[in-house]
C-alpha cells in the first residue's frame, strides 16, 4: 500500500515535469499513438519520452525482478488484450495515465466519463472471466 | 537541451510505476477482482498520482506559458461522443485480460518480460488498426 502510495505520487511527478515544462499531457497511448502519424517537430520529445521510460524499466526491473510480475493469461488471451488497448486507446483517445492521472487531475468531463467506463468494463471482464475459469 | 524534460518525465514514470505494482498484471487483475478476491491496494496508486498532479495544474493558472515552450498543448473537447464510451469500454476489456494497460506494457517490455512484448506488439497492431480505420472512413 505505501509502495503503490509512493508510486503513484512519482507518476505525479513525472506528469507535472511533463506538464510544467512541456505544457504536455503525459498520456502514453496519446505518446504512442502519436508515432504512428508524425509530424513535423513533434516526433523526438515522444521518443525521448518512451527512452526514459524503458532505461528505469531495465535498470529498475535488473534491481528489483520482482517489480514485473507474471501474466496470469494465455498467449492468446494476451494478443487480443493487446488488440483491444491499442484500438480502444486511439478510439477514446486515452488511457490510465492521459485521461485517468492527467485528465481526473485537470477535472475533464471527458476524462472522468472514460475512467469510470474503462474501470467498470475492467471490472466486468475480470468478473466474467473467473467465473468461466471457477465453472471450467 | 529540449529534450530533457520528456527524457526525465519518461524515467520518472517508468520508475513509479515499477514502485507502485502496476507492472505485476496479476496484481492488476487483482485490483479489477471487485466480486472476487479483491486486492485494493492498487488505488492508492491513482490517489497518489493525482494527488501531487493537482498542484501542477493550480500552477498552470498562474503560469503565462510553460518553463521551456511557448504554449500550452492541452486538450480543450468537453464533449461525450460515443467513440469515447466505445474506447474506454474496449481499453478497459482488454486491460481487465491481460493486467496491461499501454505505460506497464511498454516499461514491462523494456525489462525483457516475453508476456509485456507480446502485449505491446498487439497493442501496436490494435492502434494501425485504428489508424487505418479512421483513413478509410474519414471523420
Amino acid at each position: 500500500m505505501v509502495a503503490a502510495l509512493l508510486g503513484g505520487m512519482l507518476i505525479g511527478l513525472a506528469a507535472s515535469v511533463l506538464l510544467l515544462v512541456d505544457g504536455r499531457i503525459m498520456g502514453i497511448s496519446g505518446i504512442v499513438g502519436g508515432l504512428l502519424r508524425p509530424s513535423e517537430g513533434d516526433v523526438a520529445w515522444r521518443l525521448s519520452f518512451l527512452l526514459g521510460m524503458g532505461i528505469t524499466g531495465a535498470i529498475g526491473s535488473f534491481l528489483y525482478p520482482g517489480a514485473v510480475g507474471p501474466e496470469p493469461s494465455t498467449p492468446l488471451v494476451v494478443v487480443i488484450a493487446g488488440l483491444l488497448v491499442g484500438f480502444g486507446t486511439q478510439l477514446g483517445n486515452g488511457c490510465t495515465s492521459g485521461h485517468g492521472v492527467c485528465g481526473l487531475s485537470r477535472q475533464s468531463p471527458r476524462s472522468l466519463v472514460s475512467v469510470m467506463t474503462f474501470m467498470a468494463a475492467g471490472m466486468i471482464a475480470v468478473t466474467l472471466i473467473s467465473r468461466l475459469r471457477g465453472q471450467g | 537541451m529540449k529534450l530533457v524534460p520528456s527524457f526525465v518525465s519518461g524515467a520518472l514514470f517508468g520508475a513509479g510505476l515499477l514502485l507502485s505494482g502496476m507492472t505485476r498484471p496479476d496484481k492488476v487483475i487483482a485490483f479489477l477482482d471487485i466480486f472476487g478476491d479483491w486486492d485494493p491496494s492498487l488505488a492508492a496508486v491513482m490517489g497518489g498520482a493525482i494527488g501531487v498532479h493537482l498542484f501542477a495544474y493550480l500552477l498552470v493558472k498562474r503560469m503565462p506559458h510553460p518553463v521551456m515552450t511557448e504554449r500550452w498543448s492541452l486538450p480543450s473537447r468537453r464533449d461525450i461522443d460515443p467513440r469515447l464510451v466505445v474506447g474506454a469500454v474496449l481499453f478497459g476489456v482488454g486491460w481487465g485480460l491481460a493486467g496491461y494497460c499501454p505505460g506497464p506494457a511498454l516499461t514491462s517490455t523494456a525489462a525483457g518480460a516475453g508476456p509485456a512484448l507480446l502485449f505491446t506488439g498487439s497493442m501496436l497492431a490494435g492502434m494501425g488498426l485504428h489508424r487505418a480505420w479512421t483513413r478509410l472512413r474519414p471523420a
